[in-house]
């Protein structure tokens, strides 16, 4: 990856970082936390990684993207939305009564949505069914993509899922992990522990890659380990910062499930106003 | 009285599978470590590339179907109506019923007449649960004929459709060169004018038996097979309550939220009738041979003959 793709990877992700803001705000509710720590891999996905068609949201032979933890629904509405399949003056109007954009993901509603999703470990499952049918149907473009949050790996429903996707061998499967290391109870390793996740992914039939969720050079590699197709599905487990790159946010429960009032949006649009001139001076 | 063939509508729902999968490729059938018992073993033997045994997990088969569904295919998904409403039920409601997906469900082994299995298995709640789901299809064939076409029927349709078939061998009383189905419409069996029986699943034939009895001392019941649970064909309940004067309804699930909660409401609303229920009356079944489970449950033709004697 050349250093203007990198910057301009960053750029999009703050992008979506501001649309978290903008749409928590207007919500006066939702889930800026883990929606901020996967801001990042939204970036990615769809400036980069997808073959999708914003004006054909409902293109047959597009990949197909599942937000398993679909209480991120603001960061993908906001990668979304500056990808252009709606416009990004909507995003203040998640969760509002009559608004397209519901708290968690409507495939019937929202452009670009492929499964309606925010009962956790269902998306997973949905996805792995997506793949199958892939296979299935022979269209052998379309890979399918699943994002799901490390307390959302509780729920056993995701190891069925996991060992549907290993019995099928579906290799147009990849499922990420983000693994921010907190839920609404407090650190995942107190709540449940779960490490570690990488073994269990490997001894579930899972090709495991472990990256810096905020780092583009290695989601790259990761998706290009995962573009293989080796016969069995990929897990790209990403280290990240619930909260990343809103200062009081960052590595901070409370933020998991509440909006940002007036004061604390302010501040934060400040903080990315100033990351993104920072990025933008170095163009 | 002559030999009557007798066929359970799981081995039915199997049969129509295989039928329907001939001409129609999207077709595929899901199965949680059943396929033996809800004898989508048929499909299997036939198509195994579009047989996908997902193990004992029923949430994940439900899901699964739904994503399946989402890239342009029938999924049909298999298990005990215990596990596939009952134990998937979210899964059932938020991943398919909730964005509308094209998934059939196919529940066999309902109600009581499981049989030795006992109440573990013996789900008598799917329909309430079911029919809780906006715009889910609730459909309870009565005997082979309606049963294979209601697989078809539930194929056609699009959006989800919950199928319940029996494990116990029952009559076919329809004759297959003069029958059509259609989701939505019920279909009047005898003619009478005395008491309405509305029945559903192999509560329709025992209806019947009830029928020719109650003919016998002088009553004229009016028996109306209800297939569809959901959406409630409401043109022919209401007209049978308002020329029949009284409503008994047979099914064999929970008197509680089923198909006599679901015209109870209708007839509360617009045409209140004395109305009776037969079903299983809010408590769990036991082991025991399927028919004589039906009796002890007052589930059998006696009971419906009792039903109705309260009324009329």
């Amino acid at each position: 990856m050349t250093k203007q793709e990198n910057l301009a990877l960053q750029i999009a992700a703050c992008k979506v970082r501001m649309g978290i803001i903008e749409s928590t705000h207007g919500a006066k509710a939702g889930h800026p936390g883990g929606s901020l720590s996967a801001a990042d891999l939204f970036a990615y996905l769809y400036n980069k990684e997808m073959r999708i068609d914003p004006s054909n949201p409902k293109w047959e032979d597009r990949d197909r993207f599942v937000l398993s933890k679909g209480h991120t629904a603001p960061g993908l509405y906001s990668a979304l939305a500056y990808r252009g399949f709606f416009p990004v003056s909507d995003l203040p109007t998640l969760r509002h009564i009559d608004s397209y954009l519901q708290g968690h993901p409507n495939m019937n509603t929202v452009p670009g949505v492929d499964m309606s999703t925010g009962s956790l470990g269902q998306g997973v499952s949905a996805a792995a069914g997506m793949a199958k049918a892939v296979k299935y149907l022979h269209k052998d473009n379309v890979r399918v993509y699943t994002l799901l949050g490390d307390g959302e790996i509780e729920e056993g429903e995701v190891w069925e899922a996991f060992l549907f996707a290993a019995k099928y061998k579906l290799d147009n499967l990849c499922v990420i992990i983000d693994l921010n290391g907190l839920q609404i109870d407090g650190p995942t390793r107190e709540v449940m522990p779960t490490d570690p996740v990488d073994a269990k992914m490997r001894d579930f039939g899972f090709r495991t890659v472990t990256i810096n969720g905020h780092d583009f050079a290695q989601i790259e590699d990761a998706f290009r380990y995962f573009h293989d197709q080796t016969g069995a599905p990929t897990a790209i487990l990403m280290h990240t910062t619930k909260g990343k790159g809103v200062s009081y946010m960052e590595n901070q429960v409370g933020w998991h499930g509440k909006a940002p009032n007036d004061e604390e949006y302010k501040i934060a649009m400040e903080e990315l106003n100033a990351q993104m001139a920072e990025l933008e001076a170095q163009l | 009285m002559s030999e009557v063939k007798k066929i359970a509508t799981r081995d039915s729902y199997g049969a129509a599978l295989v039928e329907l999968a001939k001409d129609h490729p999207d077709l595929v059938v899901l199965d949680a470590d059943l396929a033996a018992a809800t004898k989508t073993g048929v499909f299997k033997k036939a198509y195994p590339d579009r047989h996908f045994d997902c193990g004992i997990a029923e949430g994940n088969m439900m899901a699964a179907a739904a994503g399946m569904a989402a890239m342009g295919l029938v999924p049909f998904a298999s298990s005990f109506a215990m596990f596939a409403a009952g134990r998937a039920f979210e899964q059932v409601r938020n991943s398919i019923g909730y964005p509308h997906l094209n998934v059939k469900i196919g529940a066999t082994h309902g109600g009581i007449s499981v049989g030795e299995d006992g109440a573990s298995h013996q789900c008598c709640e799917d329909f309430a649960l079911m029919r809780s789901i906006p715009g889910m299809t609730v459909l309870c064939p009565s005997d082979d004929v309606e049963a294979r076409a209601a697989v078809k029927a539930a194929y056609e349709h699009k959006g989800p459709v919950y199928l319940r078939f029996g494990r116990l061998a029952l009559p076919v009383f329809h004759d297959e060169a003069n029958f059509h189905f259609e989701i939505g419409k019920g279909e009047q069996l005898t003619e009478g004018n005395d008491v309405a029986i509305i029945a559903t699943g192999l509560e329709v034939n025992e209806a019947l038996i009830a029928a020719e009895q109650l003919k016998n001392e002088g009553i004229q019941a009016r028996v109306i097979n209800l297939c569809t649970v959901k959406p409630l064909d409401e043109e022919i309940v209401l007209k049978a309550a308002r020329e029949c004067g009284a409503v008994v309804t047979c099914e064999e699930h929970s008197v509680l939220g089923g198909l006599g909660e679901a015209v109870a409401g209708l007839l509360g609303e617009q045409c209140p009738t004395k109305m009776r229920r037969v079903g299983v009356k809010d408590v769990f079944g036991h082991s025991g041979p399927a028919w004589e489970l039906l009796e002890q449950f007052g589930l059998r033709s006696d009971a419906i003959v009792a039903a109705v004697k309260e009324l009329v």
